[in-house]
């Protein structure tokens, strides 16, 4: 093998690095919530959220060479899909009622 | 005598008539109203009746009484356990038959008297409440049934005494009678606190008991309960200082002025002193204090009733000063004497406000003596029995009431050096009630009409019958004697001195007897002198006395002193004090100050609960870093840099 | 090699985040998602974990995000407006994100060390996963097939043109 690729393939990096990286999505994630004006982006960034929680689930999954870790992400997938088709279909509603997406007209807690 | 007495029947009717009659009787027709009070209150009367004839029956009479029935327990909390239990002795039976045959015969009167007012439903479904009420207060075995009983009568007193209620002074009486009582209650309720506290039970037989296990025990604390239920007896009975509710009460109608403000209820406060006369035995001040009550009560509203020109207020001051004769017996430790007197005044007073009921009836509602004058032939029957109750009271022998009246005088002169003072008091009491009543008499019934635009009529029989029944009865009820009557109420109120075997009693008796027949006659004759043959004169004494006759006219000022003394500075302290400061100032304040508080942070949390997404979601960021510093940072670590140690910290 | 994937990966995941932030066309923002989402795959195949890097391209990229878009442009959705915005999320929200983000970083940095990942450790494999899936928990994922029929239903129902009645409501809110 050739020595060049072999020291390559053999580099490691810490799980630390991904954990961090988890940590930065998911407040970027929460900080969208907070600023974003729209409906729309403001449900992606839960898909954020939930997506950095993701990432960490499958580094600890790794660093304990555990199926579970993986398994809870397949299902935290199935999830926001379901969750993605009920979230949308209520903006669509609330769109219907209100003829808006802004966040901050959306204040009556009722369509 | 085998079985229950099936005691719960006896104030279950009346209440039975009450829930008929009270819920339902606007839209039952009169007559069905009438058939179910009547039956109520018979229906009593005879569970009653059979009780006593069954027990007459039977030879073991003595043992098998007290006869104790328990339908179950009321109260169990540790110390205190209170039953609903009756007691049927020899003072209960006695009661029993005045309160349920009296207040039938009253039933019964009332008929005819009501025929034509408004709310006869609820005249008589107030009766039914009372007849309730009394026979518990009557039947109770313990003192906290007894004074549910005690409480009732007076709510049932203060409806019927404010039946007319669309008229001020009737509602008025009402409140005043409901008021003044609440001081006694009050007195009755100190005593059972008292009682409890000291005996830890309420029952009657076990305080007796725990008393004749204890020969010792005397005075102290005992005084303290006996004055404190003789304050509660002073109220209901109406006597000094509490007894100014009575004279107003005669605005009710006047079956209820017979039934519950001469017969019955008013002579609660002497049952209750008999029924706890073991207490006051122990007590020799006490009993002092009741007799004193007693007889000055008895001197004082008979002065008054010397000058009232309403014939219901003659009598309801006759009724105070006899039930001051009761007291005056119980406070000589007669009590077997003073309950003879309850019930043969129980007879002649009943009889007394029927026939002025019957009375006023034929005047037309008339109830000012000045305007009577010449009913002997207009209403004979009434007059006839009229007649007899007022020799009754007067004590002419052989009527009821000498036979009790002389009972009482007698043991009174018997009680000692004080005794003679009291006797006193009795004999010229008696002198000033065989006074007024006759002035009355011969106010009502003789001479010429004073009013001349009244037919007057007989009453109907409805109200006849009752009163030729009490009629006999004023006039042989007393024949039992008090020696019979004595010995038969002896195993509950003690043996009671017999005037036969005491030395020297029979002359003594007799001596005292004449005397008393003697007062009764020179009463007679001065209200002879003075109303028939010279009729003029009384209003010259009148104005030859003008300061004595407006005193007593005034009623010695008595409810102008408690308006100036007691009223009106409570109307003060309610007025500028409770109703600006406390109601005004501390309560409606506090009340604004949470209403302005709850506003107000409702207003500030208002804000919180924006709607607004995003606010929601800086919120749950806000609780989440919450969260998380405190899970991670270490705390122990971080305050004991500061030198404060939680409790791990150390290990 | 490791070192470079994770670093080019991550930061495309980074700039993707920052740039569905900054922007202001929701559409903008969805393609950046995607971007995140891409990236993200990459990262769990660096983990080990193949089937689920296929997933996520497959479930986020694909289906899930494709519903973005398309609601996006069936609600023609423009630009943001620029509304006056919540205070509470400024004066609070803010600090408190980054409170977390502080705890969470001095959590992570703190703690013992984790392992490493390189390109050489074991691959969590299709069969890995499915053997523990269908055997162990197979009344979950069935029961996740429920969620997704309910969900189904439930956004057709939500969705539907109510009643047939057009429910355009616009006075209770342009009056704010």
């Amino acid at each position: 093998m050739n020595p060049t690729l072999g020291h390559l393939l053999q580099q490691e990096i810490p799980l630390t690095w991904y954990l961090l990286l988890s940590a930065v999505l998911f407040c970027l994630g929460v900080l969208g919530f907070l600023i974003k004006r729209n409906l729309i982006t403001v449900f992606m960034s839960i898909e954020l959220m939930l997506n950095a929680v993701n990432l960490s689930f499958v580094t600890f999954a790794h660093q304990w060479h555990e199926v579970k870790g993986q398994i809870f992400v397949f299902f935290v997938m199935m999830v926001a899909a379901a969750e993605a088709a009920v979230g949308l279909a209520i903006i669509i509603a609330v769109f219907r009622a209100r003829a808006t997406l802004a966040v901050d007209r959306i204040d009556l807690m009722k369509l | 005598m085998t079985g229950s007495l099936h005691l719960w029947l006896i104030p279950l009717l009346p209440f039975a008539g009450f829930l008929i009659n009270g819920l339902l009787g606007r839209r039952l027709p009169k007559a069905l109203v009438t058939a179910v009070a009547l039956l109520a209150s018979l229906g009593s009367f005879g569970v009653v009746l059979i009780n006593v004839f069954s027990m007459l029956g039977s030879i073991h009479m003595p043992a098998s009484l007290p006869v104790v029935e328990t339908f179950g327990t009321w109260i169990n909390t540790g110390a205190l356990h209170i039953d609903f239990s009756f007691v049927l002795d020899q003072l209960s039976i006695i009661m029993l038959l005045v309160v349920t045959g009296v207040g039938f015969l009253i039933h019964i009167y009332s008929v005819g008297y009501m025929a034509h007012e408004e709310g006869y439903w609820r005249f008589f479904a107030y009766m039914n409440l009372f007849m309730f009420f009394m026979t518990v207060l009557v039947l109770a075995g313990n003192a906290l049934l007894m004074f549910v009983g005690w409480e009732g009568v007076g709510l049932a007193s203060y409806l019927l005494i404010g039946f007319y209620f669309q008229r001020t002074s009737a509602a008025d009486a009402g409140k005043k009678a409901f008021i003044v009582n609440r001081i006694g209650d009050f007195g009755f309720l100190i005593g059972l606190f008292l009682l409890l506290a000291n005996f830890g039970t309420l029952t009657f037989s076990e305080i007796s008991a725990k008393l004749a296990a204890n020969p010792a025990w005397t005075g102290g604390v005992l005084t303290a309960i006996a004055l404190c239920l003789l304050l509660g007896a002073a109220g209901k009975s109406a006597q000094l200082p509490l007894y100014v509710w009575l004279p107003d009460a005669m605005e009710g109608p006047t079956p209820v002025s017979a039934l519950i403000h001469a017969a019955t209820m008013v002579t609660a406060g002497v049952y209750m002193i008999a029924r706890t006369h073991t207490l006051f035995d122990r007590s020799p001040f006490a009993l002092g204090v009741v007799a004193i009550v007693g007889a000055a009560t008895a001197l004082f509203a008979a002065t008054i009733g010397l000058v009232q020109n309403d014939i219901k207020r003659v009598l309801a001051y006759s009724t105070i000063s006899q039930l001051g004769y009761m007291f005056l017996g119980c406070g000589v430790a007669a009590y077997s004497a003073a309950i003879f007197h309850l019930m043969t005044h129980a007879f002649f007073k009943a009889l007394l406000f029927l026939a002025a009921g019957s009375v006023i009836h034929a005047m037309g509602g008339e109830q000012d003596l000045r305007k009577m004058g010449g009913l002997r032939n207009k209403i004979p029957i009434t007059f006839w029995t009229m007649t007899a109750a007022v020799l009754a009271i007067a004590g002419f022998f052989p009527f009821a009431g000498f036979f009790s009246k002389d009972a009482i005088l007698y043991e009174a002169f018997q009680h000692g050096g004080s005794g003679k003072v009291l006797w006193f008091v009795g004999v010229v009491t008696a002198l000033l009630t065989s006074f007024y009543m006759f002035r009355l008499w011969y106010l009502a019934f003789t001479g010429e009409s004073r009013s001349h635009d009244v037919r007057p009529h007989e009453s109907p029989w409805s109200m006849l019958g009752p009163l030729s029944l009490l009629a006999l009865l004023s006039v042989v009820g007393g024949w039992i004697g008090i020696d019979r009557f004595g010995s038969f109420l002896a195993p509950v109120l003690g043996e009671v001195g017999n005037s036969a075997t005491a030395p020297g009693g029979k002359q003594l008796d007799i001596m005292l007897s004449i005397i008393a027949v003697a007062v009764a006659l020179i009463g007679w004759f001065i209200a002879d002198r003075l109303y028939r043959q010279k009729p003029d004169s009384p209003a010259r004494i009148a104005a030859a006395l003008p300061t004595g006759y407006s005193v007593l006219v005034h009623k010695y000022y008595v409810d102008e002193i408690y308006a100036m003394t007691i009223v009106r500075p409570l109307l003060f302290m309610s007025k500028y004090f409770l109703e600006w400061v406390v109601d005004v100032g501390l309560l409606g304040g506090a009340a604004w100050m949470l209403a302005g508080s709850a506003t107000l942070s409702g207003a500030i949390l208002q804000r919180w609960q924006s709607g607004n997404l995003r606010s929601y979601a800086a919120w749950l960021a806000v609780g989440a870093a919450a969260l998380l510093v405190f899970v991670f940072v270490p705390w122990s670590t971080v305050l004991a840099n500061f030198g404060i140690h939680l409790g791990m910290a150390g290990q | 090699m490791h070192l470079i994937l994770f670093i080019v990966f991550a930061g495309l995941c980074l700039t993707g985040a920052i740039n569905l932030l900054l922007q202001t066309h929701p559409i903008n923002s969805a393609l950046s998602l995607i971007v995140v989402m891409t990236s993200l795959a990459v990262l769990y195949l660096l983990l080990g974990a193949e089937f689920l890097a296929a997933a996520q391209v497959i479930v986020y990229a694909g289906a899930i995000m494709v519903l973005f878009t398309f609601v996006v442009m069936l609600l023609n959705a423009g630009r943001e407006e620029r509304t006056l915005g919540s205070r509470v999320a400024r004066i609070l929200g803010f600090p408190a994100v980054t409170a977390i983000l502080a705890v969470m970083a001095t959590v992570i940095l703190r703690s013992e060390d984790l392992g490493v990942a390189g390109l050489r450790d074991r691959i969590t494999t299709t069969q890995d996963l499915s053997a523990v899936l269908f055997t162990k928990l197979l009344l979950p994922f069935e029961v996740t097939s429920v969620l997704i029929l309910i969900a189904i239903l439930g956004s057709v129902a939500l969705a539907r043109q109510g009643d047939g009645k057009t429910r355009v409501n616009i006075g209770r809110t342009a009056g704010k």
